[in-house]
């Protein structure tokens, strides 16, 4: 049986056309609850952006960065470097919540689980958003490129939304397994290959300056990618968490 | 000790019987392809293995969603069931693929949209089998295995249409034709022939395998049964 039915039995307006603002409220609570926890410990940011810059680094030495080359694989580069770091994120995030019995917490709350759901994957997209804020100037600091245009800034958001959309339900799936650690990035990345691919491509064309209608479909790709993942795990998130 | 029921037995020989006839419909039959020659015969089984692990893994989604819907045991064993039959035949594919290849595109390996979708569609349902291993009970397993075969599931055509926006080489031969595609060929009838009957041979084979799969899972479920009851006695 959907376990919505026992929380529904408790609160039967959470389901009525009134309740959407009691609804956003505990996404927002759940959201908050992560960032303050976060600005307390800093654990996570941290290790995510220390991360990143090692990748780069790695990256830089790997490939020779030089001029001519550079300028063909900063797209790809900068998000190989937001998909590995995110998976750190995701996978401290959730285990968080599991190993200190936050989520048993969460989940005899009185609301909805997929307000569950949104308010941990709206707080992964905030930790990722922040760490891309600071690579992004980093990356331009250090290999004297400009990242700041608006195109490039909307193809990093979108592919971030997808990105986490997709990483917090199945996070919450590989935190509850044995192999939890090693299981995150084996599901994950078959999974986003076609988000990953958009991002890197319509990132490469808006660098490139490359006309609008070679980057759309990229874009418009990316867009369906977001709408039908998050439907899809609002549909099953529930099943993920049920005990 | 359960027998095996009768009607396996009959449609285990059937398929064998089918595939003996789709092995001579497909070698010495058909007409050899005029510019490729004999290598040419390695489609049929091909594009049949390709159309198997295909249906396996929709068919592993829409039992996954049922068994969401309504929690009964036996459509997860379907789901796990049609995963292991459609790596196996999505594996065939791949590998019958590269055979062909290398006499026709001069290489083992492009980076072609549909070797690529077909080899990230693998490793969805490797990563399938190893989230399933990673978890003990088996109503948890179940439900995660059904959300990840359905995710996984969605992600194959977005996966398909991202890579296709890169030009493809790999040759359509049935449906809309590009004839500057190296390798590309019309059927002849009798070629038609072989290639459905080998479609048809091959499901044949999936849904033999999956009745055997899914008795093998019954009768290793009633050994714990057993197991259980004789350790509490």
């Amino acid at each position: 049986m959907p376990p919505t039915t026992d929380v529904v039995n408790q609160k039967p307006e959470s389901k009525a056309g009134g309740s959407l603002r009691a609804y956003l409220r505990s996404i927002a609570a759940i959201v908050w609850k992560d960032l303050a926890a976060e600005f307390r410990s800093r654990e996570l940011i941290g290790a995510m952006l220390v991360f990143a810059a090692l990748v780069i680094l790695i990256f830089n030495f790997a490939l020779e960065l030089d001029i001519r080359t550079r300028e063909a694989v900063t797209s790809g580069v900068l998000w190989v470097t937001f998909a590995f770091a995110g998976t750190l994120g995701l996978n401290r995030s959730m285990a968080i919540e599991k190993d200190r019995g936050c989520l048993d917490g969460l989940l005899l709350a009185p609301v909805d689980r997929t307000a569950i759901y949104f308010g941990k994957a709206i707080g992964n997209l905030f930790f990722m958003l922040i760490v891309e804020a600071i690579i992004l100037p980093m990356y331009s600091v250090l290999y004297n490129v400009n990242l700041f245009q608006p195109g490039l800034i909307f193809v990093i958001l979108l592919g971030s939304i997808g990105y986490t959309a997709v990483g917090t339900l199945l996070a919450s799936m590989a935190v509850q397994a044995r192999t939890r650690d090693m299981l995150l990035p084996i599901l994950l990345f078959p999974v986003l290959i076609p988000l990953l691919l958009a991002a890197v491509k319509a990132s490469n064309g808006f660098l490139m300056g490359f006309e609008m209608a070679e980057i759309m479909p990229w874009i418009n790709l990316m867009i369906a990618y977001d709408v039908i993942f998050i439907a899809v795990a609002f549909m099953v998130f529930d099943f993920v968490v049920e005990e | 000790m359960e027998r095996t029921p009768k009607a396996l037995i009959v449609l285990t020989w059937l398929t064998s019987a089918v595939f003996v006839v789709a092995l001579y419909l497909v070698l010495i039959w058909a007409p050899q392809e005029a510019i490729m020659g004999d290598v040419q015969r390695v489609f049929y089984f091909h594009v049949a293995a390709g159309w198997v692990g295909a249906l396996a893994f929709l068919v592993t989604a829409i039992a996954g969603g049922i068994y969401l819907a309504r929690g009964e045991q036996r459509w997860d064993r379907i789901a796990v069931a049609s995963v292991e039959i459609g790596i196996i035949f999505t594996f065939i594919n791949i590998v019958t693929g590269s055979i062909w290849a290398r006499p026709i595109w001069n290489t083992w390996w492009t980076w072609d949209p549909r070797l690529v979708t077909a080899t990230i569609m693998l490793l969805i349902y490797i990563a399938y089998i190893m989230l399933r291993q990673g978890i003990e009970d088996p109503d948890r397993r179940a439900r995660f295995g059904a959300v990840y075969g359905i995710v996984g599931f969605i992600s194959v055509p977005l996966t398909f249409l991202s890579i296709r926006i890169f030009r493809t080489i790999h040759p359509i031969v049935v449906g809309s034709s590009d004839p500057t595609a190296a390798g590309a060929f019309n059927m002849t009838a009798d070629m038609r022939v072989a290639f459905f009957f080998s479609l048809f041979t091959f499901t044949l084979i999936y849904i033999t395998l999956l009745w055997h799969r899914l008795r093998l899972q019954q009768l290793m479920e009633k050994i714990e049964e057993r197991k259980l009851t004789a350790l509490s006695s």
